[in-house]
Order: structure tokens, then C-alpha cells, then sequence
């Protein structure tokens, strides 16, 4: 195991969770720093979704141990800011843009109690951050895909949390919310926030992130981007399918 | 001369075959509801065609209702295309008016004629041998009878003729229509088959019953077996015992035949939910708690492997982090140590765990599995 | 009209029908926005169909007929139904439609059964079970009303004190599952909620298409509105309108059951939303697809006359004839040049020859411009 100097925000020990009992993830070590942009990469069904919703409580492991800041996480303590993948929902429900990012302060509010003015200016106030204010009573079947995707992540930023599990935030997005997206998030790690995304893109990895994971239902590397992606961790993750991937990515060096 | 009970238990266990055939596609194609929602909105085709005929065995009866059965279909996939209305809700609206409108009907115009609006729901099953075919004074033994023997003859026919076409467009619709078997039309014909055999079934068993039949068999079915041709004998099968099962239980509490039927199907299929070989839950229980066990050697043995490959004397160690990092508590870590033992997985040299050599090859395969 | 509605309140057994029946619209009106959007509208015919033996086993345990129990009988009935749902959902591959379709089936065979039992009974006659299937308002007495009544006000209550929860989680499960709230507890409220006002309607509408009662206002408010709180208020206010209405028009004309006669009413309200309701309504479909093909129309012909003007003559204006622009064009051909020339983009001449106008030429310039600028920037 590595030493750990400082408090990890997150920190993993023999993670196994098994769907149906077939292990989707398989004895997983993750100790992610605190203030990193962190990547989570692997091919489809590496379980790179249920990493996220296992550190959330929302996928119960059949064994191991999950710290949050050197805790057992409980939802309720509202340290980790979360956003679903865009398409868990469904997007004719009849709500506003508005009000879906106030659903950020739902947990904070507790049970009965109802969001007041102070709760609604934060939420403009999170809307303004993703460029989003002007979009605020529009019902949310009429975004599109990167639209969408900044509303998810208003209603992390309304969580105000100092982790953000964010589970394909890049996923059907174009190219210029794409940007902008990654501009919020690099403004949250120079907060000191931990940010950690679910990613596909190799190719943005090393630009956009500074921290990788690479899985494949076993933790196969994990570290600052440039230790981590090396041809062979590559292979190791993707097999044969990945050779031109990992020729390019050797290639930048 | 067939007797009267002989003749009733006959039309019963016709029926249930006759549902389960097409039950069975509508299962696989998870549209099991569409029985529910077309044995009911099939009323309204029967009511319309009596108005037009005056007479309660005419043919066109049947051609009636299963017009309304096809538009009822055709309704409520015309509502989800205009994506208003999800799947779901559009099935809820659609049967319930023209089952509303075919009820109203029946009690404002039909209020001396022979259908009554709690007859739909449950049939009569037990005056089905009053009502007889005669031809040329010959009797032919019940209506009924013969009725629901050419749908089961249309049914069996045209699963015989397109099992292949049936088969594919059911478990993948897309190859289907690449290779032009065409399965929006393999749709209709399988709704049209459904609403033939509702209507068919409908004076005897009622439209409850119906969909009990087109569902619950198959579905039971479906925890026994794997093999499509299988699962279509299976059905027919538990078809026919709750058909003969509840003509016995209804004379013996003196109740309602059709409900009867459906109560012990659904015995069968709590039989089955619990008892199915590979797939009930008691079965599903026992694998579970086999794959735990299994898991949790496989833990154990890597853990110990890893051990042997740093540091031979590790055993305290990987007890307190099992206890630790696994969350096992220190009972269940000595249960599995001693199972592990129990099965040569490894072996105690003192207070120290050792692997065995077939204990290392585990080890070894489940690091290789996964 | 108005002295309709005062006799309506002045007779005694009419006012408890339409009292009850306003009370049960608004209570499954609300439940059943929440059904249609969990995507459960099914659940909702299954859980009412399953109450079936739940009130003829509480009547042959109990011998009483008093509605509270048979309410708590049918409730009970509705829950176990559910159970079995989730069992079979939950440990076998079987999918839930056809789970919801076993438990409706079997659950109403076995009430069936049950029914006929207690029908054979001496104390039966006077028991009348039958109206649990297609239910009858003129049933309803006094004592019943005030069941109902509570029983709606505490399912409002709660969903009122729990909105942000309920809503949080139909909206986003998982989400809500992060920030703490308790799901499970969230979802086995809702379906307690729908159960109770599933339960308190039997008597009205009948097991058969009690559902259509949570599925039907809730489609056609949600057919009105964007907003989650104005779609739950449409709903009750729907349900109540047509309960009223299916209620009375069943008690005031013989041989009329009250079930479908309220869904039809019901379902009447769906089919005008569904087609008339601002902007998401049919019509508004078709209108925005006539205006946009009739737009392309009109500005493909708009081009074709300066494109046939600049390949035959150097002529912008030249006129051309009708029948060459019709060939080119994409239909209905006269109702287009009328339509360039009602906004003057283009004149028409004798012997049926149609030429740009000084406006519409610069119309089309600027068009034809931006077709192409269009091509560049794609390419």
C-alpha cells in the first residue's frame, strides 16, 4: 500500500462489488489526493460507474472499506457534490432549469423544510457560473445535451461540497461546452476541491486532468497523469484494442 | 356423450392451451400487458357486433372484437409516437375507454339480452355445455368447444409456420428487419393472434381469466427453462393443470370456475417462483450464499498468496485486516478460515495459515478470472 | 345550470355522491402525477384489481360490512400485491409486465372466487360486493363520505410535507440517494399514498378502472404545463371535474355504472389535452409543421425564380411561366405565388407568368447568400 503523508479525500480499501455475483469490481485500492482533477479511464464495463456510485453509498460492495477524509461516508454528511450520468433521467419531467439546481440544497435542508429565496439566489448565482442564467425558467426537454450536463453541474456546485464525483460529464457534449466545462472544474481544484470524473477521451486525458486511474474491474494504475500513462498500463487496460491509443499517447512524450 | 363436468374441464384446458401459446411471445417480448389490455377493450368489438348482428353466436362477433383488439393496439402506439404520453400511461388510457364505452352499452341497451357487464370479467364457464352446436339436429357437443379449437388450430398453426420469423424478431428485433423478416407486421399478427384468442375464450373464461392464462403459464415457464420450444410445451402444460385444478377447486368450494383457474395458476407460478431448479428464489439463495462463500475463500486465499510472495509470516496480519478492511467480523473470518481448511484451501501449521497447493491454484485462477 | 348545482347540494344523497366523488378526484388525481411520471400507470390497475379479495376476505372474516374495514381488507390486499411485484421483479428475470400482469390476474381471480363464496352466503344479499367491481356512487352514505375524507386529507398532507423528497426522487433516484434521502422509505410512502387512494374509490368506481382514475387526469394535465406543482393541481382538479360529472350523470340516469361512465368523461378531457393543450397539444403540431413546410415552400420558389432568371436572361426580373416554376417547386404551386405576392416579393403578369419583384430580389439575393455561406462554413 502506498504511504499516505497526508488525508486522502477518498480512500479505498479492497473494494469488491459484484452485480448478480459477478464481480463488477474486483479488490480495488484508490487513495485519491485532496485539491486533484482526477480521471477514472477504462473500457465499457470496467466498472468505472460503479467506483463512483459505490463511494456514494448508492451501490452496496460486498466487501471493503470506503473513507471519506478518514471516515465512513454517510450521505448525510454532505461531503461529496454528485452528478448522475445526464441520461439516468428522464428529461420530460415537468420541472425547470431553476428548479432542478435547487434540488442541490435538498439535503441540506432536511426533511419538510422548503427552499427560501436565499436557496433560490444561490441557485442563480450557480446557474450565472456555468452560463446558464438566462436559461433559468426554461423546462428542461428543451436544453441540449451540453446544456443539460451544465444544468447537472449548477446543482453539484449548489451542493457545495469539497469532493465532486462526476460520472461522464463530458458525455454528448460539444466541443465549446466541452471547454467550458473543464474550465469549471479546474476553477473547483484551484478552490482546493477534489474533483474526480468518469472520462472516455484518452486523448484529452493529459490535457484536461492532472491525476488518472486506470481501471479494468482491478485497479491497474493510479497516479499523476504522465506516471500513469505509459503504453504498457494502456495495454494492460484496453488489451490489443488500445495499441494505436497507446502509440499515440507514448508518442506525445 | 361426453358428461357435463368431462365437457367443462374439456373447454378449460382448450382455453388455457390456447392462451399460452401466444402468452409466451408476449412474455419474451415484454408485452405482457397487451393481454390485459386487449381482452378488455375486445367488449366493446362484441357489443358493436351484436348491435349489427342481433345474435350472440354470430361469427362476426369474433371479427368485431378483433378489430378492436388490433386498434386498440394501434391506439396506443399511435399515442407513444407522438411522445406525449409514455408507454406505460398510453397502455392505462386506451383499454379502459373502450372497455368503459362497451360496459355502457351493455347496461343502457342490451339490459334484456344475455351478456351481463360482470359476465365479461368472469365468464361462464359452468353454462358453457347448455350452449351446443347442433347441425342438422346433430349435437355436436358445446359451442364453446369448438370455438376455442380452431383459434388454438390458428394458433398452432401460425407459430408452426413462423416460429423462425417469431423467434428472431422476438429476441432481436433489428436483425429481423435487416434481414426482411419484417417485424412490425410479426407484431400485428401475434396482436391479431392475442385478440382472436381473447375473444375466443372471452364467453367462458371471461377477460380476467384470459390474461391469467396468457401470462402466468409462460411466465412460470420462463423460470424452468431456457429453450423457446420448451417453454411453449411447459406453459401448455401448466396451462392445462390449473384448467383441471380449478374446475376441482371450484366444485369443491362451490365458486367461480374462471376464478378458480387463475387462483391456481397463480399457485403454480409461487410453486414455481420459489422452487424453480436454477432460476426460484430458494435456488437463487443457495447460489448466493455458495458465491459468498466462494468469494470470500478466494479473498482469503489471495490475500494469503500475496502473503507467501512479501513475507512468510503474515497470518496475524491478514486476520486483522480481513476484520479491518473487509468488514467481516472476527466470527465470520474464523468461519471462513475454518471452511478454507474444510476444503483443503489451506491449512494451519501451528497459528499459522498456509496455503495448499490446490489453495494456491485458486488463488491463482480467481486473480487470472477477474 | 345554477339551479342545477342547487339541487344538487339541496338533495341529501346527492351531495354525499358528488362530495365523495370531488374528494376521490382530487386525491388520485394528485397520487396518480406521480404514478404517471415514475412511469407506474400500470401499477396502478394492478394494485386495485389485487384489493379485490382483500375486501371479500374482510367481509367473510369480519361478517361486517362497514366500508372502514372493508377499506383496511382491500388496503392490505393492495400491499401484498405490491410484495409480490417486488419479489418477482427483484429475484427472477421475469420483467414487470408481466409480474404486474400475474399479480392483476391472479390476485382478481382469487377476489373473484372469494365473491362468488360470499354471494352464496345468507348475510350476502344485503352485503353488495358487486358494486366493487364497476363501483357505484349511489352507494355512498354518509359514513362513507367521512372515511373518504379523512383518509384523502391525510395522503394531501403528507405529500404536501414530503413534496421536495417525493419530487426529488421521481426526478433523479440516484441523486437523491447521494444527498441523503432515504429512497426506499421515500418509495414505500408513495406506493402506501396511491395505495390508500386507489383504496378510498373502489366503492365509487370499481376495482376494474380505478386506475384510469390515477392515469388519466394526470396524462392530460401533464399535456398543460411544464411545472411539477401546477401539473398536481390540473390533475386533482381534473380528476374532481370528472368524477363529478361521471358520478352524478350515474346517479341521475338508470342502469348506468359509475366506473366507465367517469372514465369516459376522463378520457374526454385526455383526448382534448392531448390535442388542443397549448403548445404541446396535436394541433399545434400540425400548425408548426404546415407554417414550416409553407415557409420552405415559399422560399425554395423564391430562389428557383431568380436561379431560372439568371440562367435564361440577364434579366432579374424576367417573368416565367407557371407550369416551369410549378415543375421545379415542391406542390401546391398557386398557393405559394399567392403567398410571394401577398408579401410582394413577386408580381404576377398575363397568360399565368410569374416575375421577382425589386424586393423580392433582394430577398432572394440575400437567401440564396446565405445557402451558401451555410455550404462553407459545413464544409
Amino acid at each position: 500500500m502506498t504511504k499516505q503523508t497526508e488525508l486522502s479525500a477518498i480512500s479505498i480499501n479492497d473494494l469488491t462489488v459484484a452485480y448478480n455475483e459477478k464481480p463488477v469490481l474486483w479488490d480495488i485500492d484508490f487513495h485519491a489526493p485532496q485539491g486533484v482533477l482526477l480521471a477514472i479511464v477504462g473500457p465499457n464495463g470496467a466498472g468505472k460507474s460503479t467506483l463512483i456510485k459505490s463511494i456514494l453509498g448508492l451501490v452496496k460492495p460486498a466487501a471493503g472499506q470506503i473513507l471519506v477524509f478518514d471516515n465512513d461516508y454517510r450521505p448525510q454528511s454532505r461531503l461529496i457534490g454528485y452528478v448522475p450520468q445526464k441520461n439516468s433521467v428522464d428529461w420530460d419531467f415537468p420541472t425547470s432549469v431553476l428548479d432542478v439546481v435547487m434540488m442541490g440544497c435538498y439535503g441540506e435542508l432536511g426533511w419538510f423544510k422548503r427552499p427560501s429565496h436565499k436557496e433560490r439566489e444561490l441557485a442563480i448565482n450557480c446557474l450565472e457560473k456555468v452560463g446558464m442564467k438566462e436559461f433559468m425558467n426554461r423546462q428542461i426537454s428543451q436544453l441540449s445535451g451540453g446544456q443539460q450536463q451544465r444544468v447537472f453541474i449548477a446543482r453539484a456546485f449548489m451542493q457545495d461540497a469539497p469532493i465532486y464525483l462526476m460520472d461522464e460529464p463530458f458525455a454528448g457534449v460539444d466541443a465549446a461546452t466541452e471547454k467550458s466545462i473543464i474550465a469549471l472544474l479546474r476553477e473547483l481544484k484551484d478552490k482546493g476541491k477534489t474533483v474526480i470524473c468518469v472520462h472516455h477521451d484518452l486523448q484529452t486525458l493529459k490535457e484536461y486532468f492532472d491525476w488518472v486511474m486506470l481501471l479494468n474491474v482491478r485497479r491497474l494504475a493510479l497516479g499523476p497523469v504522465n506516471e500513469v500513462l505509459t503504453a504498457q498500463n494502456l495495454k494492460k487496460a484496453y488489451g490489443g484494442k488500445a495499441g494505436f491509443l497507446a502509440g499515440m499517447n507514448t508518442e506525445e512524450k | 356423450m361426453l358428461t357435463t363436468q368431462f365437457e367443462i374441464m374439456l373447454l378449460a384446458s382448450l382455453t388455457a392451451v390456447t392462451c399460452a401459446l401466444p402468452g409466451v411471445f408476449l412474455i419474451l417480448r415484454r408485452v405482457a400487458l397487451m393481454s390485459d389490455a386487449i381482452s378488455h377493450a375486445i367488449l366493446l368489438g362484441i357489443v358493436l357486433a351484436f348491435f349489427i348482428t342481433k345474435n350472440l353466436s354470430s361469427p362476426l362477433l369474433i371479427v368485431g372484437a378483433t378489430l378492436v383488439g388490433i386498434l386498440t393496439v394501434s391506439l396506443t402506439e399511435l399515442i407513444i409516437r407522438t411522445h406525449k404520453l409514455k408507454k406505460d400511461a398510453a397502455i392505462g388510457l386506451v383499454f379502459p375507454l373502450l372497455f368503459s364505452i362497451g360496459v355502457v352499452l351493455i347496461n343502457k341497451y342490451t339490459g334484456d339480452v344475455h351478456i351481463d357487464a360482470d359476465c365479461v370479467l368472469f365468464g361462464e364457464l359452468a353454462f358453457a355445455p347448455f350452449n351446443r352446436l347442433y347441425i342438422n339436429d346433430i349435437d355436436l357437443g358445446p359451442q364453446g368447444i369448438w370455438v376455442i379449437s380452431a383459434a388454438l388450430m390458428l394458433n398452432i398453426t401460425f407459430i408452426f409456420f413462423f416460429y423462425k420469423e417469431l423467434k428472431l424478431s422476438t429476441f432481436d428485433a433489428g436483425l429481423a428487419a435487416a434481414l426482411g423478416f419484417f417485424p412490425g407486421l410479426i407484431h400485428y399478427a401475434l396482436m391479431t393472434l392475442v385478440s382472436i384468442t381473447a375473444v375466443s375464450a372471452f364467453e367462458s373464461v371471461g377477460s380476467i381469466l384470459v390474461v391469467a392464462l396468457m401470462i402466468a403459464p409462460p411466465a412460470g415457464a420462463y423460470l424452468l427453462t431456457n429453450r423457446l420450444s420448451h417453454m411453449i410445451f411447459i406453459s401448455a402444460g401448466i396451462g392445462i393443470i390449473s384448467a383441471i385444478g380449478g374446475y376441482g377447486m371450484a366444485y369443491a368450494f362451490n365458486a367461480n370456475i374462471a376464478g378458480s383457474m387463475a387462483t391456481i395458476s397463480g399457485v403454480i407460478f409461487i410453486l414455481i417462483l420459489f422452487f424453480a431448479p436454477e432460476r426460484g428464489i430458494l435456488a437463487n439463495m443457495v447460489v448466493r450464499k455458495w458465491h459468498k462463500w466462494d468469494f470470500a475463500a478466494s479473498t482469503l486465499t489471495v490475500h494469503l498468496l500475496q502473503a507467501e510472495i512479501e513475507d512468510a509470516d503474515y497470518t496475524e496480519h491478514i486476520v486483522s485486516h480481513m476484520i479491518r478492511h473487509m468488514k467481516w467480523t472476527p466470527e465470520y473470518t474464523s468461519e471462513v478460515i475454518a471452511q478454507c481448511i474444510q476444503e483443503e484451501f489451506i491449512e494451519k501449521h501451528g497459528s499459522k495459515l498456509v496455503l495448499t497447493p490446490y489453495g494456491r491454484e485458486k488463488a491463482n485462477l480467481s486473480l487470472v478470472k477477474n | 345550470m345554477i339551479e342545477f348545482i342547487i339541487t344538487l347540494f339541496s338533495d341529501h344523497t346527492l351531495r354525499i355522491v358528488a362530495l365523495g366523488a370531488i374528494t376521490i378526484g382530487i386525491t388520485a388525481g394528485s397520487l396518480g402525477a406521480f404514478a404517471v411520471l415514475r412511469q407506474q400507470s400500470l401499477l396502478g390497475d394492478a394494485i386495485a384489481h389485487a384489493t379485490l379479495p382483500g375486501v371479500c376476505l374482510a367481509f367473510l372474516i369480519t361478517q361486517s360490512k362497514s366500508s372502514l374495514i372493508l377499506l383496511i381488507g382491500a388496503a392490505l390486499a393492495g400491499w401484498i400485491g405490491t410484495l409480490f411485484l417486488m419479489l418477482i421483479t427483484r429475484n427472477t428475470r421475469i420483467k414487470k409486465d408481466a409480474a404486474l400482469g400475474i399479480i392483476l390476474s391472479v390476485f382478481f381471480g382469487f377476489g373473484l372466487v372469494l365473491l362468488t363464496i360470499v354471494q352464496k352466503l345468507p348475510t350476502a344479499t344485503k352485503a353488495g360486493l358487486n358494486k366493487f367491481l364497476f363501483g357505484n356512487a349511489a352507494t355512498l352514505l354518509q359514513e362513507d363520505l367521512t372515511i373518504i375524507a379523512t383518509l384523502s386529507a391525510v395522503v394531501l398532507m403528507t405529500l404536501l410535507l414530503l413534496w421536495k423528497e417525493v419530487k426529488v426522487c421521481v426526478f433523479d433516484e440516484g441523486f437523491a440517494k447521494s444527498i441523503g434521502i432515504k429512497i426506499t422509505f421515500v418509495d414505500i410512502l408513495l406506493t402506501t399514498l396511491i395505495v390508500i387512494a386507489i383504496v378510498i374509490g373502489l366503492q365509487t368506481v370499481g376495482v376494474v378502472l380505478m386506475s384510469a382514475m390515477l392515469v388519466a387526469p394526470a396524462a392530460a394535465a401533464r399535456q398543460w404545463t411544464d411545472n411539477l406543482s401546477v401539473m398536481v393541481l390540473l390533475s386533482a382538479a381534473f380528476g374532481a371535474l370528472s368524477g363529478l360529472s361521471g358520478a352524478i350523470t350515474s346517479s341521475l340516469v338508470s342502469n348506468l355504472p359509475t366506473g366507465p361512465t367517469i372514465v369516459i368523461f376522463l378520457s374526454t378531457l385526455v383526448v382534448i389535452s392531448l390535442c388542443f393543450a397549448p403548445r404541446r397539444g396535436i394541433m399545434w403540431d400540425i400548425i408548426r409543421y404546415n407554417k414550416s413546410r409553407k415557409q420552405i415552400q415559399t422560399t425554395t420558389m423564391l430562389k428557383n425564380l431568380l436561379l431560372f432568371s439568371e440562367i435564361n436572361t440577364n434579366d432579374p426580373f424576367h417573368p416565367h411561366d407557371i407550369a416551369a416554376l410549378d415543375a421545379i417547386g415542391r406542390g401546391a404551386i398557386d398557393q405559394t405565388m399567392q403567398e410571394l405576392k401577398n408579401k410582394g416579393w413577386a408580381q404576377q403578369f398575363k397568360d399565368k407568368r410569374w416575375a421577382l419583384t425589386p424586393v423580392g430580389l433582394k430577398e432572394a439575393r440575400s437567401l440564396t447568400e446565405e445557402y451558401e455561406k451555410g455550404l462553407i462554413t459545413e464544409n
